[in-house]
């Protein structure tokens, strides 16, 4: 295959950037989205230009490094699919293909395609955990939780923490990732004890990080390759809820 | 060098407890004025820098992914173990201990093993309350399934994202320390010196990956929890940035590395594709509970696989192998599956693969359950092959996977240099020739959480919190060393990508150190990787500056280490003139084809020790002497 690729190109943060086009030859259908662009990375560095900066690590989908917008949709449009585990075969030889960075204010842009994700590790710093330090629990089988509130509590924590939900949002929103975390733990006997305080604190840090508000588009549950469903974004409000109305414990937890 | 594996004496049941109450303390004022440097965030470092921040040491965490959640330990699909025997099915310390012995074809350290065994039990309680939501029966408790090497059911999961859910507790714990301030985290940050200063680990020079800052860090003492180096072989299951780079340079200030020819070949990978491909991708060693390895007993048979009637199947592992079937271990697995091949039985494009096929479990169990157990794995798989797996089986082969050789590390996980401590798969202790399934998160989270947290302090306890100074001579050395290796890598300006040279090397190591290797082509790859280790420092192309955000700089400097590095891991297998487990001489084999292990000459650790630039390294042995199991040739017929 043959394709044309328009690519975002910026040296660093502070610079402006601009589209720029490459050409990709001979690119093989069993190729993953990533592959092609080793491919055109291999051959910029031939001519001895700078490769396009991209981020990834495992490529099988699961450690949320990858971040492109492919054709303005955040990984590429494919139900359930990271833009790693994207593979050639669904695109049309000769066809032209746009490869952007997420787009947030929240998630600036370090290089080319590469952004800075760290509003997300800095939610979950501020209450996205329980509080239990290493040794003295009790024994794993003390606590029998329902198999459904444990099957849902993995579907919510299956979010890989990739951010396409805000890339998606037209306003930036962060409510997935949030719902993601506060359902899953408040799902459990182990996270309840503290959610009310838990979701105050997370959904303080999110603003303050400014993802923006929550219109309910449900664009962010279309793109996202674990398929979190927006009935979190539902059970985090009424979290939220009922936190604002029982009040807070404290705070923060102290040492 | 002398090694000391510093093993406490006594019965072995008995060694860790009597260890721990040996240990010396620190009181929990004096806690605060250790400072201690993490390098890696997966289960082992995360769990470590978490842990000792509740212990109250100050933490300083570094990794090279833009947030600690993204280590490889994420990529983990199958399961845990754990002695807890909730399945009644006779498990026990002692069985897990032996199994594990037993299934690393006797080249661990019992005392570890055991110890391992017995906090095994701790690790699965501490992630639920953590909020792991692992599988659970109808009846609200915890639920079990088998791996290879076992004939127990002792492997908690969660779905098939077990190492995902482990990784996301301990980056929890990791997050809720940051936010109190007592773990100062470096995200996108690479280790790239260990500083030794009057012998003792105390510091490391690090690049800011955006920036290209380089910088020096002092602590009482440094943790290694950097991983395994597999993609010395290009082609992995591991992530792309998994790297030797900061064991390799720690072995050049004088941590002795330990067996790297142990390599783990996992037998259920999706077979290489073309040559595009940059890693590979496991299926979850969980299916061979279920799914049936076989191959046409034909040669060349190029029926599809439903043309193929049963009787000219050749269910391979449960004809070889029949009291564990197809859950024998994954060297055994792997071999039987390269031998059909071989024999030019293989299936898919090059006859490289055997079938994995679901279609008796879909028949016992329903279509619904074989989903409800596997569904992510199959989507996946789908999604790389484009084929659908409920309806032809799936084409497996082995790919390298994991490595049990690492730094050399006592007791205590300390290595052979005072004040620098390895864990996890960095490391090379619990699981000798071959790890079995389920055990590589069971010790990294042993090693980070129930074990360095106790040892540390002890070594602790015998210094004085005397803060090194990254005004010392040896930081700045170190400093410089670093600078000019970067520098010198961006201004050689040849014609080969840094990529090229790493396919290279791996399909080097992969014909002639993989799945079986020889004194010849062991011998002729410790001839051709100088060669291309030369033609990489006259010819590699690095392009950009070091003052900013290079990934291809970062990969440079990785490929340059793998490019030392794998002249010492064929060195130790031409050493090890023996089979065992994952490294397989085809000098040493019994007629039936089965490994032939030589106790006599070599129930050793090799850890091998840096002796300069050019200079062939010293190898050092570790007898292992087994008081509690006896030897035995392994059999899993
Ligand atoms: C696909 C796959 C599936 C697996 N499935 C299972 C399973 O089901 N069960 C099981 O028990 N095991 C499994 N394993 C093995 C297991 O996942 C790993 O052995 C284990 O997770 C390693 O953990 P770790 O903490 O030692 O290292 P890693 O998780 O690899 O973490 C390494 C850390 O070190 C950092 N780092 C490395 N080098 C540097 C440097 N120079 N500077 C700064 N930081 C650095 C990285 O950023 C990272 O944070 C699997 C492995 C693979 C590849
Ligand atoms: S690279 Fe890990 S999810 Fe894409």
């Amino acid at each position: 295959m043959n394709l044309t690729l328009k690519v975002w190109r910026q040296k660093d943060a502070k610079s402006p950037g601009r589209m720029v086009e490459y050409q990709a030859a001979n690119i093989i259908p069993d190729m993953s989205f990533l592959e092609m662009l080793d491919v055109v990375n291999e051959g910029l560095i031939a001519r001895g230009e700078e490769p396009i900066a991209f981020d990834s690590d495992c490529r099988e989908g699961i450690c949320g490094t990858c971040s492109l917008v492919i054709n303005g949709i955040a990984h590429g449009g494919q139900r359930g699919t990271t833009a790693c585990q994207l593979h050639m075969r669904h695109f049309q030889d000769g066809q032209t293909i746009t490869i952007e960075p997420w787009r947030a204010k929240s998630f600036p842009v370090l290089k080319d395609l590469v952004t800075d994700r760290g509003a997300f590790d800095r939610i979950i710093q501020a209450g996205g955990f329980v509080s239990v330090n290493t040794g003295g629990t009790p024994d794993a089988n003390a606590l029998p939780v329902a198999k459904v509130d444990s099957d849902r509590a993995m579907d919510a924590a299956a979010c890989i923490g990739c951010g396409a939900c805000v890339a998606a949002c037209k306003n930036a929103s962060a409510m997935l990732f949030v719902s993601a975390k506060v359902s899953h733990l408040a799902l459990l006997p182990q996270g309840k004890v503290e959610r009310n305080q838990r979701v105050l604190n997370m959904v303080q840090q999110m603003d303050a990080e400014g993802f923006g508000n929550c219109t309910v588009t449900g664009s962010c549950e279309a793109v996202c390759p674990k398929e979190i469903s927006l009935d979190f974004i539902a059970r985090l409000n009424r979290e939220y809820g009922k936190a604002l109305l029982k009040g807070a414990t404290g705070h923060k937890e102290t040492v | 060098m002398k090694l000391d594996s510093n093993i406490p004496s006594g019965p072995l049941a008995q060694k860790w407890d009597k260890h721990k109450f040996e240990m010396k303390l620190v009181n929990p004022a004096n806690k605060r004025k250790f400072d201690v440097i993490v390098v890696g965030s997966g289960l082992a470092g995360a769990s470590a820098a978490a842990t000792m921040a509740e212990l109250g040491y100050r933490v300083k965490c570094f990794c090279f992914q833009d947030s600690p959640r993204r280590a490889h330990s994420i990529a983990a699909q199958g399961g845990i173990n754990a002695a807890k025997n909730y399945a009644n099915d006779g498990d026990s310390i002692y069985r897990l201990f032996y199994d594990t012995i037993k299934g690393g074809d006797f080249r661990s350290r019992e005392a570890n093993v055991y110890r391992l065994a017995q906090v095994s039990v701790n690790i699965i309680d501490q992630c639920v309350a953590q909020g792991v939501p692992f599988a659970r029966e109808y009846g609200g408790l915890l639920t079990n399934r088998s791996f290879g090497g076992a004939q127990v059911s002792r492997t908690f999961y969660a779905r098939g994202q077990t190492g995902q859910q482990l990784l996301l507790g301990a980056y929890q714990a990791l997050c809720r320390q940051i936010g109190h301030g007592n773990v100062k985290m470096y995200p996108r940050t690479e280790m790239l010196e260990l500083v030794v200063v009057d012998g003792q680990a105390k510091g490391i020079i690090a690049r800011d990956l955006v920036t290209g800052e380089i910088s020096a860090h002092a602590g009482d003492a440094v943790v290694l929890a950097t991983g395994g180096y597999g993609n010395v072989f290009y082609l992995s299951t591991n992530a792309k940035g998994c790297n030797v780079t900061a064991t390799w340079r720690a072995y050049k200030k004088g941590a002795a590395f330990a067996n790297p020819c142990y390599t783990q070949i996992h037998p259920t990978c999706i077979p290489v594709s073309g040559d595009h491909q940059s890693k590979l991708t496991l299926m979850s060693e969980s299916l061979r509970n279920d799914g049936r390895v076989w191959a046409p007993k034909k040669k060349g048979d190029t029926r599809p696989a439903n043309q193929i009637p049963e009787d000219e199947r050749d269910y391979l592992l449960e004809r070889k192998y029949p009291s564990f079937g197809n859950l024998a271990p994954r060297d055994i697995s792997s071999r039987a599956a390269k031998e059909v091949c071989d024999e030019g039985r293989g299936v898919g494009p090059g006859g490289l693969g055997v079938y994995l096929d679901f279609a008796d479990a879909i028949k016992r169990l329903s279509l619904e359950t074989v989903k409800e157990r596997y569904g992510n794995l199959f989507e996946m798989y789908e999604k790389i092959t484009g084929e659908d797996a409920y309806q032809t089986p799936m084409r497996i082969y082995p790919a390298v996977h994991y490595t049990m050789g690492g730094t050399w590390v006592d007791y205590n996980l300390m290595s052979s240099l005072p004040g620098l401590f390895v864990i996890g798969e960095a490391n090379f202790s619990d699981h000798g020739a071959n790890r079995l399934g389920a055990s590589a998160l069971m010790q990294g989270l042993a090693d980070g959480y129930f074990i360095l947290p106790y040892t540390i302090g002890n070594y602790f306890a015998s210094q004085k919190p005397a803060k090194a100074n990254v005004s010392h001579p040896e930081f700045k050395k170190a400093l410089e060393d670093a600078g000019a290796l970067t520098k010198r890598l961006l201004s050689i300006n040849g014609k080969r990508s840094v990529t090229s040279f790493h396919r290279e090397l791996g399909k080097l190591m992969w014909e002639k150190c993989g799945m079986a290797r020889s004194t010849e082509s062991l011998k002729e790859a410790l001839a051709r990787i100088p060669e291309l280790r030369s033609e990489f420092w006259k010819n590699v192309k690095v392009t950009g500056e070091t003052g900013s955000l290079n990934q291809d700089l970062e990969a440079a400097g990785r490929v340059a280490d793998f490019l030392e590095f794998a002249e010492l891991l064929c060195l130790d297998a031409l050493t090890r003139e023996e089979s065992c487990g994952g490294h397989f001489r085809v000098e040493h084999q019994y007629p039936d084809g089965e490994a032939k292990r030589d106790d006599e000459h070599f129930a050793f650790v090799s850890a091998w020790e840096y002796q300069g630039p050019g200079k062939p390294p010293v190898l050092n042995k570790e007898p292992l002497t087994y008081e509690e199991v006896h030897m035995s040739t392994r059999s899993y017929k």
